[in-house]
């Protein structure tokens, strides 16, 4: 196939291999393949400790229950952090950034050797991490702040994987080059790899932020640094810790949009559009980790206006577009498919039996209207300091990163099972219900954490009765009700994650074989995925009423949170 | 197909339908209003937390607390200084300043304050961070060692208020607790 050499990216195998796949007929190559296999296996390990992780800290939150003793708990804690929104998350978004790349755009892998390299110094660091975990002297929580100190370890591990995804992010770049010179593609890259793309240059942003502010760290736990300034520790960090959850956002975007095209057979409205959208998000990154430090000494009034809001919100802007642009491409596609009857036959009649899709679509809702709206408040400037640190924060973030991005990532899995491994799902009627049961889990545990922080509930707190305390203080009746209920969610969040591993595992070692002739998908994709270029369809296609309904009532919703959050403040004791 | 390249090479020169572009202006002009309140909250509100901030070592920053504690105890009808759980409860003056120190694992000392009288907070922590969490009023500022913030607060409610951390700070963090009571 490939006969020229191109220097750094031009690794020429000896065996670059492809296959033709019989569900959409592209061209997939072997060695991206096994990459993508390794990646999302390794992801969904991960996630399965953390997600165990997760359930036991639920349950020692719920007051009735309290699991486990102290030290466990916060032990506990920051492995679940570490686990699930680093290894869980990054290990699946290689796999993205493969699958975007060498997938979507029909080509071999740049230099499939640094990116096993790179899979290995990620594992390497992941377990390593545990290891250190486990271990009991780095129980510092995800977020290490200094000057508590976790053991060197620690450090050195979240540098090897971050190094390792790095070289990831790279040979993604790489692909794109390969693509590009051996013309596997015409015109444009799709607007999939287009989101991808986004999601690797902020990765490079914010694996630098994550080498500047570690590495000293790490440095400073072998004694050859006497001390860490803590508020600059802070802003180097969320530089690092906020702009990762922008690759999420994108990555998972990407996905809405991937599967929406696979399943519905859904097309941008506009291509302009969404990209456009896409590189907001790259505008103004570096202001991220603001909204992280509204509730902290030393940074000025002005200075937090301006970076908490990314300059004049241009990022939740474009959030707020794919809000528009996501639904809005599913219902054309469904009124193209027939379904045209009233505002809402194109959702009714939705594939809503399809895992990929279901989820999918949750995804979108929740993370726009639990995760997205409550995520504005607390990056406001005053409003923050209703709950910063308290429960509050984690009820948010469950809902961007575990009912957003996680949910969009395992209905992605059920297309990457056929699609990739060649497996089809194993129990088509349990994977059915999986991403149901998920959300309702992780919707659960986010608007019941969001509930108890309102109540003031402390997060990463091991009792909130406090009875060890000098000082009694009785939180109200209704936090326990909440953290109850949390406890309750959580147990579905797991059963439903735990039905995701097993469904997964048991489909890529036993589901029916793919790679026969004549095989046919249990779940199946939309036709017109097999097309080879995409129509653009804004002005034939745009009657999008149920859509512009749907916006509708998340802008109200918004709009009225914002000020509750507002009046709330006004009675605040005040800071004058 | 959003996997698939643009049929049409040049994209971007589709016009944008008049639902999408309504929805950006919509998006961009609320965007532009939050903006555009926080900056009106500073003039309107009174809800603004200072950024007033100063170096300062743990040790200095101890030494402060402990002489203020001394210069205004709280004294009950036969002279004694009160104290709450062991916790000196200490009472300034009216407009006065009032220092506050997170420690492992408590907040030291107490304090009583009175109703409508603003006081310049002094906050910061002798060893790891800190998080000043008054409850059931629900303010929650960050505690940094090394750090001393300076704020003005007038409480605006009398009772009695709990004053927990929430940002870990190691085994006791559960433990660490405070108190403040306002009186009319
Ligand atoms: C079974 C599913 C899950 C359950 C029941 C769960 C539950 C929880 C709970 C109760 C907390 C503790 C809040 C606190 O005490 O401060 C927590 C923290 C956290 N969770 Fe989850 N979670 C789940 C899945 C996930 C996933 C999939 C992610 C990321 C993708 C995630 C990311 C985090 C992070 C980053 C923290 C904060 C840790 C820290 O404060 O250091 N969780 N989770
Ligand atoms: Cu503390
Ligand atoms: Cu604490």
């Amino acid at each position: 196939m490939t006969t020229i050499d191109h220097g750094a990216i031009g690794y020429v195998g000896p065996d670059i291999r492809y296959r033709s796949c019989p569900f959409t007929g592209r061209r997939i190559e072997r060695s991206a393949e096994l990459l993508i296999r390794a990646n999302a296996v390794a992801a969904v390990i991960f996630l399965a400790v953390g997600g165990f992780f997760g359930l036991m800290v639920a349950l020692t939150r719920w007051p009735a229950v309290q699991l486990l003793p102290a030290e466990w708990f916060y032990l506990v804690l920051t492995g679940h952090g570490a686990n699930v929104l680093l290894f869980w998350i990054v290990f699946f978004e290689i796999a993205v950034l493969y699958f975007a790349s060498a997938v979507l755009l029909g080509c071999r892998l740049a230099t499939p050797r640094w990116a096993w390299l790179g899979f290995g110094l990620m594992v390497i660091g992941a377990v390593m991490a545990n290891y250190a975990v486990l271990n009991g002297d780095s129980t510092v929580m995800f977020t290490s702040y200094p000057p508590m100190m976790a053991e060197h370890w620690f450090y050195l591990s979240l540098i090897v994987f971050a190094v390792g995804a790095l070289i990831g992010v790279f040979v993604f770049f790489g692909t794109l080059v390969v693509a590009k010179d051996e013309q596997t593609y015409e015109g444009s890259v799709p607007l999939v790899t287009f989101g991808a793309i986004t999601a690797a240059i902020i990765a490079v942003f914010t694996l630098a932020c994550g080498a500047i502010i570690l590495i000293p760290t790490w440095l400073w736990s072998l004694g050859l640094i006497s001390g860490i300034d803590t508020l600059m520790y802070k802003l180097v960090w969320w530089g690092m810790g906020h702009s990762s959850q922008q690759i999420n956002v994108a990555a998972h975007i990407a996905i809405w949009y991937a599967i929406a095209a696979m399943v519905v057979g859904a097309r941008p409205l506009s291509e302009k559009v969404s990209r456009f959208a896409f590189l907001m998000y790259i505008l103004f990154l570096q202001l991220a980790s603001a909204h992280h430090l509204l509730a902290e000494p030393g940074m000025s009034s002005s200075w937090k206006i301006i970076n908490t809001s990314y300059m004049m919100y241009l990022a939740v802007m474009a959030s707020m577009i794919h809000g528009l642009t996501v639904p809005g491409a599913i219902e054309a596609a469904q009124r193209r498919n027939g379904f045209t009857r009233g505002m809402f036959e194109w959702l009714t009649k939705a594939p809503w039996g399809n895992p990929a899709f279901s989820g999918m679509f949750m995804s979108l809702v929740m993370f726009g209207f639990l995760g997205g709206i409550t995520g504005v408040i607390l990056g406001t400037e005053q409003l923050n300091v209703l709950m910063h640190n308290t429960i509050y924060v984690p009820g948010h973030f469950h809902a961007t990163v575990v009912a957003g991005t996680t949910l969009a990532f395992m209905a992605m899995t059920y297309l990457v099972v056929p699609l990739v491994f060649q497996r089809d799902i194993i129990w088509p009627t349990l994977a059915k219900w999986q991403p149901y049961l998920f959300g309702l889990g992780a919707g659960g545990i986010s608007l019941f954490m969001m509930g108890a922080g309102t109540l003031g509930v402390p997060r990463r707190h091991w009792d909130i009765s406090m009875v060890d305390a000098a000082h009694q203080y009785e939180f109200a009746p209704a936090a326990y009700l909440m953290m109850g209920l949390n406890g309750m969610s959580a147990i579905l969040a797991a059963a439903g994650g735990l039905l995701f591993i097993v469904l997964v595992v048991a489909s890529i070692l036993a589901g029916p074989r793919l790679d026969q002739p004549g095989a046919k998908l249990v779940f199946p994709l939309h036709d017109a995925g097999a097309q080879a270029v995409s129509e653009y369809g804004s002005e034939a296609s745009l009657k999008i009423p149920g859509t512009v309904m749907l916006v509708a009532i998340f802008f109200f919703t918004f709009v009225l949170y914002y000020f509750v959050n507002w009046k709330y403040l006004s009675e605040l004791w005040l800071f004058n | 197909m959003s996997i698939n390249p643009p049929s049409n090479r040049l994209w971007w020169k589709e016009p944008i339908h008049g639902i999408e572009l309504a929805w950006i202006i919509i998006a961009f002009l609320w965007g532009l209003f939050m903006f555009f309140f926080m900056i009106a909250w500073h003039f309107i509100g009174n809800q603004n937390l200072s950024t007033e901030t100063y170096r300062v070592t743990p040790d200095q920053f101890v030494e402060k607390v402990e002489a203020f504690a001394e210069e205004y105890p709280l004294l009950d009808a036969s002279g004694d200084p009160v104290d709450i759980e062991g916790t000196p409860v200490v009472s300034p003056p009216a407009g006065g300043d009032v220092y506050m120190l997170g420690r492992l694992w408590e907040w030291w000392p107490a304090l009583e304050l009175k109703k409508d009288q603003s006081y310049r907070f002094h906050l910061s922590s002798a060893d790891w961070q800190h998080g000043f969490s008054l409850q059931p009023v629900n303010i929650n500022i960050s505690v940094h060692p090394g750090y001393e913030h300076v704020f003005t607060l007038t409480p605006t409610q009398t009772g009695e208020f709990g004053i927990v951390c929430n940002e870990y700070c190691g085994i006791g963090h559960h433990a660490m607790s405070g108190h403040i009571r306002v009186v009319d």
